[in-house]
């Protein structure tokens, strides 16, 4: 297989975005990664898109988006695993370039969810849980990820502050990042008394319904080099699944698709957590990266929460998560959060995050997960 | 010159409080107290409606104006809760007062901004010198349907204005309309509760059209915010006057003498109107006022008002929106409130 790089990068201000269309949104920021990867024209498209049929009304979108980008006749592919959609799309565009079937690969991801109402919105992300099994009996994504959290505080004792001081960090980083949809800091106190959402879950401990896009280009390593591209390569990745149905599991603290997706892309990239300079979880409720970081193996079993509350994870903390604000400022267009997690990594690998840069990074890593953890998807990157 | 020549207001005394609805709906009262400004709301007893509060704000009006209700040549009801789909309210209105036959009517309906619609309306007509009195008034029996965020504030009452040449309590300097196609919130016929687009309401609604109409008559008039003694905004909750008065460089102090809403509710096409009402209560010879409205579809009417002397003399003539506001209140149990708002209905 060829090595593969990430030779260019888009993302546009997410949020409330009523005066673009879907398409505009896409375009403008495709166009944004096609600039700074120096091409015009691109092989192969990747669109990760969770659910654009019920947020928009809109289904074929890969084709829709390539024709509005100037790109058709190429083959363009929507590709759907939930809120690991955008993941999903990377880790095809990566096997497209480092199997040598395409050289430059456009891998994008795109969610317009504010044009439906509240109720809407709920019911359309509620399809990613299991239908029969859990849908049914009325739960959505807050009350599953809040049994999470009543499970993780009963079995290592976590506090409900440190829930908060993961939406404290995310705010304080996402403060500093122009495109977040939230960039403003919050203290433990606001989001302690905040609206409850599902117990003890409240509104500032959930990500926000967002409008949004990000875009990479991949292009193999070795033509990158000899073209004096900025070198940012994907080194590893891992994919996995689990029983999307959360009460099928034997233990719902722990994400095991986390787990083991990260154990590939570890072994793929020959790393282990500690080389890991720099991450972008998913931390769709602050309870989901206390449990994510503890899958990829940065701390122990039941010490994600202490680790926020240490520092570990802040900015300037031993391994920084979540430097662009996570999901939770930066804000959460389902299909989009996965590649703009990779938009991050490659910013700061290259040193371009200003105010919220880490100093000197060389090895940073993705995770994206759909549902309650059915899905994973982890990705490990290199500075060359 | 044109102006008010008498204004007069109507709050029924029922009201409700945020607490006794968000119990029946396990809401968090709190959060909408504190993110909505709203601590109650009135609610009209079961035999009132548009038409009976319109007529008690214009006998309201009557009292300061001490005009012969005949001369009256134009009455336009605001609203959008008309107790009939087909039969005017305001010939309901101009019979009660004594302004038949010699008149022109109208009912209008433009969501929260029909009160100020009739303003603009008869003000207007008095200016053209078709009429010598012209009579707008705003009111509603505002709907909100069960557990929506509406029902916290829809409310009820009603604001009179008689427009003439003389005798003027406050004079019009300037009027400027800001309009745009805005879908935000709609009722469809033969729906009893109205839809609206959540937060869609904000930004691209009320904010774009009140900002919209300020700047433009400030800019046609030559004026700026500290020219002005006090403003009033329309009033959804209570949040959202302070908010756009901020944007537009006003002071909370210009806000607050005409911010009822947070005992009142959102009166819709009374709001604005009953906001001048309370202002001009407690205003002096010389004051100039600020005046947007705001209804839905979407649309602002902005007035420039300067108060004269004629305000002390009328003052104390009809009962003044803060006492009505205070005095005489009785508190609503669901139950009844779901009884008086017809949300429930005894067996036949």
């Amino acid at each position: 297989m060829r090595e593969v790089a990430a030779i260019g990068v888009g993302i546009t201000k997410w949020g409330e975005l009523w005066k673009k269309s879907f398409r505009d949104i896409y375009v403008e920021t495709a166009l944004l990664a096609l600039k700074d990867a120096g091409v015009d024209r691109v092989d192969s498209i990747y669109v990760g898109s969770m659910s654009s049929g019920l947020f928009v009304g809109q289904e074929h979108i890969a084709a829709l988006l390539a024709d509005y980008l100037g790109q058709a006749p190429i083959p363009s592919a929507r590709v759907e695993t939930a809120c690991a959609s955008g993941g999903l799309a990377l880790k095809l565009g990566y096997m497209e370039v480092a199997s040598g079937m395409s050289d430059v690969v456009l891998v994008s991801g795109i969610e317009k969810m504010t044009d439906v109402s509240g109720n809407e919105a709920t019911y359309a992300l509620g399809t990613a849980a299991d239908q029969e099994y859990e849908g049914y009996h009325g739960i959505t994504f807050p009350g599953l990820y809040a049994l999470i959290a009543m499970a993780h505080m009963e079995k290592y004792g976590t506090t409900r502050e440190q829930l908060a001081m993961v939406s404290v960090k995310n705010h304080k980083n996402g403060a500093k990042n122009p495109v977040a949809q939230f960039p403003f800091e919050v203290t433990v106190d606001q989001v302690l008394d905040s609206v409850m959402v599902a117990d003890p879950l409240r509104i500032l401990d959930c990500s926000p319904i967002t409008d949004g896009a990000a875009a990479i280009v991949l292009y193999p390593a070795e033509l990158a080099r000899k073209y004096g591209k900025p070198l940012v390569k994907i080194i590893g990745l891992g994919h996995a699944t689990d029983t999307i149905e959360l009460a099928q599991r034997t233990d719902i603290t722990w994400l095991n698709s986390t787990y083991l997706a990260a154990k590939s892309a570890y072994a793929m990239a020959d790393k282990k957590p500690e080389d890991i300079d720099i991450v972008e979880v998913h931390d769709c409720f602050t309870i989901a990266e206390i449990c994510v970081t503890e899958a990829l193996g940065f701390v122990e079993k039941g010490k994600g929460g202490e680790a926020v509350e240490q520092g570990l994870t802040a900015l300037d903390g031993k391994i920084p998560v979540n430097p662009s604000g996570g999901l939770k400022a930066k804000g959460h267009p389902v299909g989009a959060s996965g590649v703009a997690q990779a938009v991050e990594i490659v910013k700061q690998l290259r040193g371009e995050c200003c105010d919220r840069q880490v100093p000197n990074p060389r090895i940073g890593m993705t995770q994206n997960m759909g549902g309650s953890g059915a899905s994973s998807i982890v990705h490990i990157f290199e500075r060359e | 010159m044109e102006g008010i020549v008498g204004y007069g207001a109507y709050i029924p005394r029922n009201r409700i409080k945020v607490e006794e609805i968000a119990k029946v709906w396990g809401a968090d009262a709190p959060s909408y107290k504190k993110g909505l400004m709203l601590e109650e709301k009135s609610v009209p007893s079961p035999d009132q409606d548009t038409i009976t509060m319109s007529v008690e704000a214009t006998k309201n009006a009557l009292k300061r104006a001490l005009i012969d209700p005949a001369d009256i040549g134009a009455v336009y009801v605001g609203s959008e809760s008309h107790p009939y789909a087909v039969k005017p309210s305001g010939t309901v209105l101009a019979e009660a007062i004594g302004a038949t036959p010699d008149v022109h009517s109208a009912d209008l309906e433009f969501a929260c901004k029909a009160g100020t619609e009739g303003m603009f309306i008869a003000l207007n007509l008095v200016r053209s010198g078709v009429i010598k009195y012209g009579l707008g008034v705003g009111a509603d029996t505002s709907q909100g349907a069960p557990g929506d965020a509406l029902e916290y504030s829809a409310a009820a009452g009603a604001a009179a204005f008689i427009f003439g040449k003389d005798d003027l309590v406050a004079k019009v300097l300037d009027t400027y309309s800001y309009m745009t196609d805005t879908p935000d919130f709609w009722r469809r016929e033969y729906q009893y509760y109205p839809q609206h687009g959540g937060r869609f309401t904000g930004d691209p609604a009320y904010f774009k059209h009140i900002t919209g109409a300020a700047r433009g008559i400030m800019d046609k008039a030559g004026m700026k915010p500290e020219d002005f003694q006090y403003v009033i905004f329309h009033q959804p909750n209570g949040k959202f006057p302070f908010r756009v008065g901020k944007m537009l460089g006003f002071k909370n102090e210009q806000i607050e003498p005409g911010w009822l809403v947070n005992k009142l509710g959102n009166t819709y096409s009374a709001s604005s109107p009953l906001g001048l009402t309370s202002t001009l209560d407690i205003s002096q010879p010389g004051d100039m006022i600020l005046l947007v409205s705001y209804g839905s579809g979407a649309g602002s009417d902005g007035f420039i008002f300067e108060v004269t002397k004629r305000i002390n003399e009328v003052r104390e003539s009809a009962p003044k929106t803060r006492d009505l506001l205070r005095q005489n209140i009785k508190y609503l149990e669901y139950g009844e409130y779901a009884k008086f708002r017809h949300k429930i209905r005894k067996a036949e």
